[in-house]
């Protein structure tokens, strides 16, 4: 199984690897606060970067509404929680399984009806929209004014209710997001895998060679949709309060994806890479700034919309691909090179 | 049945019927907003046959194949395949069903490699990826591509795209194989390996094919029988010496744009 996953890897790339992830698990030793909290916030984009590139990066399908998912995940277990007292590791089941219900009535939707393309990415964002409306009014979580978690305790670190300090949500986020490599490396290598790249790159050809195109679609947003909606899991634990208008927002689908188109669609490495440099240069500047003492509203977004700019403009497959050549990380197949 | 192209541990004296099938097309008819692709056509491939099917440009082939491969549904009309009625059914039953078929508008993976774009073929009837790669790998030698293997397929010059969309078909391991002008643009030597490499799969793996071709060339070489289709309509069938001298297809078709 081990054998499996690592064969075809080069070295090199496995040593990178080692040596990032022992760097990470070091981090909270000699980072502030402050630092953790980015160094967290990292991980969670590296993670919905990851989830969000199955459906876009692998089967090529255009996902505008991922806010979808991290919100209903997020309700799902605090509700849960406040509401029961039921731990977020039993919550996580019900996040789990209504995102993957709301991800199979859009594909369905979609897929049943030929809805592909720009239409597609649309039907994305109304569902998410209708979501954010629907939760306005929802007074089981308290609609517009927002649904809070007991605030936790920094003090001691309860794993079981996700009640603890920052430093507990880094490791958890790790945890997650090096699960979540494995995974799509794991996939990407499967039959899953070959099937969903082959319908990115032709659905008539991949049709033509016994592929169930359907099927195959419905598959990549349900697993995007399940694997999503995990990291809104652990939002509404580290937050510890929700709003509709914040979490449902299409501002935050669109940053989710910032990530994985500037560090390389398709690839693996890419929505780490694309966390690290997005929230990395947005936090680190902002501190500069701060430093300074000059503070300008909305120059994170002006940086997102630069950094959009430029790798559209001189690397149109992101960051990652050319990256990997330069450091001779490419493997020979699979994939838009530099997985 | 050798390496990489069993499929089933049958012995190689049952392969003949086992890898055959039969294809009746029974008075299909497709129109397009009013144009009549296809009218009323009918014909048929024997197992184990080889059949050609030609016409001049805009005559309905390429929608006769689409019907077949369950890319349309005919208005009117069915498809067997050992006697099994497949009209209407999705491109992926059809294939499941035994039937590969090739793009005359060649739609390669192209962000894929060589290998991976046959592999995704060959994974149709193989239990694992290590085992759809193992009969990936002898396909693509058989074409000729091994050297190109770990390429893009964007990077592939179009005779070589052709041999692609032969070789992801094959790795489906089809009883029945529809090549749609797979040979355009081939210089007459490639053109005659290809030939080979039909024969040799019909004789051995005992594989059916239907194909459409303009190199005349091809087509003689290796069809038994050719049917000739004419404003979606069959004008003419039989051996290949009759159908060159039956006055209609001359006039229709040959006699204007012959490619040998
Ligand atoms: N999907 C489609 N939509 C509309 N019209 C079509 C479609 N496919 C084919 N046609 C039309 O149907 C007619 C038959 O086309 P077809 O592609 O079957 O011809 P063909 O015999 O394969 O020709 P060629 O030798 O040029 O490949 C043509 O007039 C073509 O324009
Ligand atoms: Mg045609």
């Amino acid at each position: 199984m081990i054998a499996r996953l690592l064969e075809g890897v080069p070295r090199r790339g496995l040593v990178a690897l080692g040596a990032l992830l022992l760097l990470l698990l070091a981090f909270p030793a000699f980072a502030s606060g402050y630092l953790l909290s980015v160094g967290f916030l990292i991980l969670y984009f590296a993670f919905v970067g990851q989830a969000w590139n199955i459906m876009m990066g692998f089967a090529g399908q255009l996902s505008l509404g991922h806010s979808l998912y991290v919100g209903l995940g997020a309700y799902a277990a605090a509700a849960l929680y406040v509401h029961f007292g039921i731990s977020p590791w039993i919550g996580l089941g019900a996040s789990v399984g209504i995102a993957m219900l709301a991800g199979a009535v859009l594909g369905f939707l979609a897929f049943r009806f030929g809805v592909a393309g720009v239409y597609f990415a649309i039907l994305t964002i109304a569902f998410a929209e209708f979501a954010r409306i629907g939760f306005d009014h929802f007074s089981w979580v308290q609609g517009s004014s927002g649904f809070f978690l007991p605030v936790a305790n920094y003090a001691t670190n309860d794993l079981w209710n996700l009640r603890g300090s920052p430093r507990m949500f880094y490791y958890l986020m790790l945890a997650m997001s090096v699960a979540a490599f494995v995974a799509c490396h794991a996939l990407l290598r499967s039959r899953m895998g070959y099937y969903w790249q082959a319908i990115r790159e032709s659905p008539e050809a991949a049709q033509a060679l016994g592929v169930n195109v359907f099927r195959y679609k419905m598959a990549a947003v349900v697993i995007s949709a399940a694997m999503t909606s995990l990291a809104g899991v652990v939002f509404a634990f580290y937050y510890n309060n929700l709003f509709p208008e914040q979490i449902f927002h299409i501002s935050r689908s669109i940053e989710l994806i910032l990530g994985p188109i500037i560090g390389g669609i398709g690839t693996l490495v890419g929505p780490l890479v694309g966390a690290l440099l997005l929230t990395g240069l947005a936090e680190g500047m902002r501190e500069v700034m701060l430093q300074l003492g000059v503070e300008v509203p909305g120059v994170k977004q002006v940086f997102y919309g630069i950094c959009l700019l430029l790798v559209v403009m001189f690397l149109p497959h992101g960051v990652w691909p050319p990256l990997a050549r330069r450091l001779g990380l490419e493997r020979g197949a699979g994939g838009r090179g530099g997985h | 049945m050798h390496g990489a192209w069993a499929w089933s541990a049958a012995p190689a004296a049952a392969a003949d019927t086992e890898m055959s099938a039969r294809l009746d097309v029974a008075a299909i008819s497709k129109s397009f907003r009013g144009l009549r692709a296809v009218q009323g056509a009918s014909f048929e491939v024997p197992a184990g046959g080889i059949v050609g099917l030609i016409g001049p440009n805009g005559a309905g082939k390429t929608t006769c194949f689409n019907m077949i491969a369950g890319v349309f549904a005919p208005d009117a009309g069915e498809v067997r395949l050992d006697g099994r009625r497949i009209d209407g059914w999705r491109p992926d039953q059809v294939c499941a069903a035994g039937v590969g078929r090739t793009f005359q508008i060649v739609k390669p993976f192209v962000g894929l490699t060589v290998l991976d774009n046959v592999i995704v073929g060959a994974l149709l009837r193989s239990n694992d990826v290590p085992s759809a790669k193992k009969l990936a790998e002898g396909i693509v030698e058989k074409l000729g591509l091994g050297p190109k293997r770990d390429l893009p397929a964007s990077a592939l010059t179009l005779p070589d795209r052709k041999r692609l969309e032969v070789a992801r078909a094959l790795a489906t391991q089809p009883r029945l194989l529809l090549l749609d002008e797979v040979m355009a643009g081939l210089r007459p030597t490639e053109c005659d390996q290809m030939v080979a490499v039909f024969r040799e799969l019909n004789r051995a793996e005992g594989i059916t094919i239907l194909l459409i071709e303009h190199v005349m060339r091809a087509v003689m070489a290796l069809a038994q029988r050719i049917v000739v289709l004419h404003h979606g309509e069959v004008i003419s069938r039989g051996t290949p010496e009759e159908v060159v001298r039956d006055p209609a297809v001359l006039e229709s078709y040959l006699g204007e744009e012959t490619e040998v």
